[in-house]
């Protein structure tokens, strides 16, 4: 049984004029330890279906279900890591931080919070600033400070909304790396959201391309982790996708 | 085909010895920063002020010298007069003011828990916080009486508008982030207000309450000057009433330095280190 199964998903939300639809009939299964990546131009609805797994908004036709569970609301098996800088809480420090979740929703005891907290903070390389607020952490930290946090509570899946996009290009390229890195220690899973097709090569093992307005599956790409770039395939890979990405526009235009 | 050459720099700068990286700032400089030192000067200089003008004017009973107002306030101290009389006041103003804070809080928390809440918070907010506590104060000892209970009220009134109307903007502005990283943590009801909304607020709900003690404080010194006496013992207000027809002005300023003293204490010390401890160490204020 696949660990996450999203099938034949509608998604609509209000504006103050108008019902917009975001995704229309969107299904895909993410399975354990698989590197996910949701992957579309802006407007895909890829950010508004990663909120739907998260449990913020409730499809208006199909279902989603993790580990047979039905997804009704927001929970803590499926830990989100946002773009945002502001997602860490300012007014704790990273070790506070990362345990917070650990305290309020695992209902861990102190002391074991801590030194899961602790452990986490140390893979992702920042135990010099584990007593430090947020606010005197550069962007790149505070991401890496979200991602401990998120593993940490060794949740089902990590739901990840372009996560490196506000960061500059050599810290972005440090962070990918991490996450791989990350990836190849725990094997966990992830849902990974992004607009950048080399992003999406370098992080995933599964790409799901989706089409914009409404956002509708157009492919899926398997075997990712297989493309190098030493021979070159990773590029031609990617020249493929955004050929598949944009071949309508071409036309329309 | 020429290669692209790297060079490396960094060698002979170490050798050279390194530049000056970082200077300590020398002593008067280092005070200079300091806020608390630049303001004791301007109080310092004000004190000089007030005690050359009360020499010229040589008429104690219009403006008497800073140092007749220090002797009145230190006689009046150590005979347990103003201590008591301010005391009073304190205590008054600490039950409106404890009381204010916890409507306020069930207000906004109403507020934010519905949408009827939020409506009529602002309503009333907007009714009642433009009109002066002091205003009330004739219908409240018609309702009260000559008490505390009057007192109270009108503090009540003064607190309540200006704390609700801070903390229910705080929450408002607080970012759609945090709020849906609580909900990730199934944070809801009030273990969510507690530990995401309120220290997220925390900057606008301080100035609320700082707002507040301010309107609470004026207000209290006021009501007591109109009507003094509460259960036997006046407060501050009371004290400078008296004195005034008692024609004792260095009394008068000794009450009104001790009704400063008291406000700057407040807002300087206690108001200060809450910020210190709070919003400026998370970096959320500077």
């Amino acid at each position: 049984m696949a660990l996450l199964d999203v099938s034949g998903v509608t998604l609509r939300y209000k504006t103050s004029s108008a019902v917009v639809t975001a995704t229309e009939k969107v299904s895909f299964t993410v399975d354990k330890s698989d590197r996910f990546v949701l992957l579309g131009p802006s407007g895909c609805g890829k950010s508004t279906l990663l909120k739907a797994v998260g449990g913020y908004m409730i499809p208006s036709e199909g279902r989603m279900a993790i580990q047979g569970r039905d997804i009704v609301g927001p929970g803590a098996d499926r830990m989100m890591i946002f773009q945002e800088f502001d997602q860490l809480l300012p007014w704790k420090t990273v070790l506070a931080n990362v345990m917070f979740p650990l305290l309020t929703a695992r209902k861990l005891p102190r002391k074991e919070a801590e030194v899961r907290a602790r452990a986490y903070i140390e893979k992702v390389g920042l135990t010099r600033v584990v007593d430090a607020y947020p606010h005197t952490l550069s962007g790149g930290m505070k991401q890496r400070v979200a991602i401990a946090r998120g593993m940490a509570m060794e949740p089902d899946i990590l739901l990840m909304d372009e996560p490196f996009a506000a960061l500059d290009a050599l810290t972005r390229r440090t962070c990918q790396d991490e996450l791989l890195q990350l990836w190849s220690e725990t094997k966990f899973t992830v849902l990974f959201v992004t607009h950048s097709i080399a992003e999406a090569i370098r992080i995933g093992n599964r790409i799901l391309l989706l089409s914009p307005h409404p956002g509708r599956v157009k492919a899926e790409v398997v075997d990712v982790d297989k493309v190098s770039n030493e021979d070159g395939s990773a590029g031609r890979l990617e020249k493929e996708i955004h050929d598949l990405l944009f071949a309508g526009e071409a036309v329309a235009h | 085909m020429a290669e692209a050459r790297i060079l490396l720099r960094g060698a002979p700068v170490a050798a050279s010895g390194a530049g000056e990286v970082e200077r300590k700032l020398s002593v008067p400089e280092l005070l200079w920063n300091d806020g608390f030192v630049r303001k004791t000067v301007i109080i310092l200089f004000l004190a000089a002020v007030w005690e050359a003008y009360g020499l010229y004017l040589d008429n104690p009973l219009l403006f008497p010298t800073l140092h007749d107002t220090i002797v009145t306030l230190f006689d009046r101290t150590r005979d347990g007069t103003i201590p008591l009389r301010a005391w009073a006041s304190l205590k008054v103003l600490f039950m409106g003011y404890s009381a204010g804070i916890v409507l306020a809080a069930i207000f906004t928390v109403l507020a934010i828990s519905t949408r009827i809440g939020t409506d009529f918070l602002e309503t009333v907010t907007a009714m009642f916080n433009p009109l002066p506590a002091i205003a009330l104060l004739p219908l409240a000892l018609i309702w009260f009486g000559l008490g505390s209970g009057s007192l109270v009220f009108v503090l009540i009134h003064s607190v309540l508008w200006p704390v609700a109307l801070n903390t229910h903007s705080g929450f408002k502005s607080v970012s759609n982030t945090l709020r849906m990283v609580g909900r990730n943590y199934g944070l809801r009801g009030l273990p969510y207000v507690a530990r995401i909304l309120i220290p997220a607020a925390f900057g606008s709900i301080l100035t609320g309450l700082k707002i507040g003690w301010a309107f609470a404080w004026r207000t209290l010194i006021a009501a007591e000057l109109v009507f003094g006496v509460s259960s036997g013992q006046g407060g501050l207000g009371w004290f400078i009433f008296e004195n005034r027809n008692l024609l004792d002005i260095p009394a008068v300023f000794a009450g009104l330095l001790t009704v400063i003293i008291i406000g700057l204490f407040v807002e300087n010390l206690i108001f200060r280190a809450i910020e210190r401890n709070t919003v400026q160490k998370w970096g959320t204020q500077s």
